[in-house]
């Protein structure tokens, strides 16, 4: 549905070039909820902005449908913009219209007859449960109510995306929850491809199909959210799942030698990680059962990702070395990975 | 009570007929040069504000020359401009004292001023929302009316508030040099004949008619502020 090929995108500042995005390719299905994961400065608020071309990459091909939109007049352009909504992480809601008058805000420049606008933004209020509402001015809402007048904007043109950018990023964690629920909701209900721009790996884990993690203007890693969450490859991609996790202080442990980890002659330090789809076994008590090997769980961590729980844990095996190596081999055979630490 | 009038301004009530003729004049003068200037200064403010590096229609050049243009004018004293521009009053006006010869320098003095003013409300739109209505696919002039201006009704009414009391007292200056209204009076019948009565009264209408601007002015901030 959309294609980014090779795109760049360099701004002028007084301080040279700034890359803000570099050759980034990408492609986004159709119905799915894809999301673009980097800290502040990887680039990807421009990358968004590039897909419906508030900012214009000086290279490469945006697809869109089958058409570039690089390729297209300003006012072909302002046509296809009407098949893309975009909300932001301010909202920008306009302060001197009523909430009814921001959602028909869009489709009064459609053109459109005012009993349709009427029945389009009656409907949408409903679906954005603020019904009540609607004769109030944005400053009179709470943060999670803007957002989702802004959401209620954003799908008055009946788009076929949503682009997302840090759309929750000014809301408190309950707030974000509701509002990411909603976006799944409406992604789900009116087959929305939805498009989501944020910092926080809890946002992508909750609601995304797919994840590109940027860094420094490129995409260096992608791919499915279990996949990419059970085994990420870069460290950036590492560093912002430990984010969501107590993983990270592990390795704060065992850099002070901390008394937890500490091992004798006849015990291992082991990293179990599963998915819990092949973990109905009881394995851990096979191994002190079968292979006289005792297990210590020192740490242990599920994470829910995309409804798949994913599970880490950190243990000591105590037992002969033949048997520990045994041990971790029924593991692997279960699709448990096993890293040995010390 | 007329007897009390009659005493203590003299001369005033003296020449009562031509001082209601002059408040009409500055009325006149304040309000037709007030909206013309209005008018044009929203015009060079929008310009202004979207031909500016980084905006919906960037335009250096126009930027620059419109901006230099604006503060020449806005840097000339306001007597010397009505005196420089007097032939070209002649020829627009057909006459360069009297009512009719004041309402062309006031338009030239008040539009660069109002113009700048203008600029500040209209630049203080957050830049969210016109991103935001140029995702919605909305053309610059749409984005000019639906959000720039609209969205800073209360700043363009403060803006405006401020020039049409600045207008008030340009009035009296071209009044003062062969215009008409409040200024003439006060300098014809007052000043030039040492009457104090007349000048005191003068100054106090024209202290009054800015109170009253003012407070149409904060009345409708207040009611287009959400």
């Amino acid at each position: 549905m959309i294609r980014l090929e090779h795109v760049t995108k360099t701004f002028l500042t007084k301080n040279g070039n700034v890359h803000a995005v570099k050759d980034v390719s990408l492609e986004i299905q159709d119905g799915e909820i894809f999301g673009i994961i980097g800290f502040s400065g990887a680039g990807k608020s421009t990358l968004v902005r590039c897909i419906n071309l508030l900012e214009k990459p000086e290279s490469g091909a945006v697809i869109f449908e089958g058409r570039d939109l690089l390729k297209l007049s300003d006012k072909e352009l302002r046509a296809q913009r009407q098949q893309m909504g975009m909300i932001f992480q301010h909202f920008n809601l306009m302060r001197s219209r009523t909430i009814y008058e921001n959602i028909a805000f869009p489709l009064r420049h459609m053109r459109l007859k005012e009993d349709e606008i009427e029945k389009r933004v009656m409907s949408l209020l409903e679906l954005i449960e603020l019904k009540d509402r609607k004769d109030s001015y944005p400053s009179q809402l709470s943060g999670g109510q803007k957002q989702r007048v802004a959401i209620a904007r954003a799908l008055a043109s009946r788009p076929k995306v949503l682009l997302c950018d840090e759309a929750t990023s000014a809301l408190d964690p309950h707030t974000t929850q509701q509002i990411l629920q909603l976006i799944k909701r409406i992604n789900k209900e009116l087959n929305l491809t939805v498009i989501l721009i944020t910092h926080e790996m809890a946002v992508v884990k909750d609601i995304c199909d797919r994840v590109a993690v940027m860094e420094n203007g490129k995409v260096v890693e992608e791919g499915n959210i279990v996949d990419v969450f059970s085994h990420p490859k870069m460290p950036v991609t590492k560093n912002f799942i430990n984010t969501t996790n107590n993983l990270g202080k592990i390795q704060d442990l065992l850099d002070s030698n901390h008394p937890l980890v500490q091992i004798e002659k006849n015990q291992k330090l082991v990293k179990l990680s599963y998915q819990s789809t092949n973990t109905k076994e009881a394995l851990i008590s096979t191994l002190s059962r079968e292979y006289d090997v005792d297990c210590s769980i020192i740490f242990g961590n599920v994470e829910i990702v995309h409804e798949v729980p994913l599970g880490v844990l950190v243990c000591v095996l105590t037992g002969s070395d033949e048997n520990i190596e045994k041990a971790l081999e029924i593991c692997r055979q279960n699709k448990v990975s096993v890293e040995v630490i010390k | 009570m007329m007897n009390f009038l009659i005493q203590i301004m003299p001369n005033l009530i003296d020449r009562i007929d031509v001082f209601g003729d002059a408040i009409i004049e500055t009325l006149l003068m304040v309000l037709i040069s007030g909206a013309v200037s209005a008018l044009f200064g929203i015009v060079f403010g929008v310009i202004l504000v979207v031909t500016r590096p980084g905006d919906i229609l960037e335009n250096r050049i126009l930027n620059t020359i419109l901006g230099r243009i604006i503060d020449l004018f806005r840097a000339v004293p306001f007597i010397i401009l009505v005196m420089v521009l007097s032939p070209l009053t002649l020829l627009i006006s057909g006459a360069s004292i009297g009512l009719k010869a004041t309402f062309f320098p006031l338009i030239v003095g008040t539009v660069p001023f109002f113009a700048r003013q203008v600029e500040q409300a209209i630049a203080e739109t957050d830049r969210g929302l016109v991103e935001a209505s140029e995702s919605m696919g909305l053309a610059p002039l749409e984005i000019i009316f639906k959000v720039y201006l609209r969205e800073s009704v209360p700043s363009i009414i403060r803006a405006t508030t401020i020039t049409f009391i600045s207008m008030i007292g340009l009035t009296a200056i071209v009044g003062a040099i062969g215009g008409g209204g409040l200024g003439a009076f006060c300098y014809n019948y007052g000043y030039s004949q040492s009457n104090f009565d007349i000048m005191w009264v003068s100054l106090i209408v024209i202290v009054i008619l800015t109170i009253i601007v003012q407070l149409i002015g904060d009345l409708l901030v207040r009611k287009t502020t959400h």
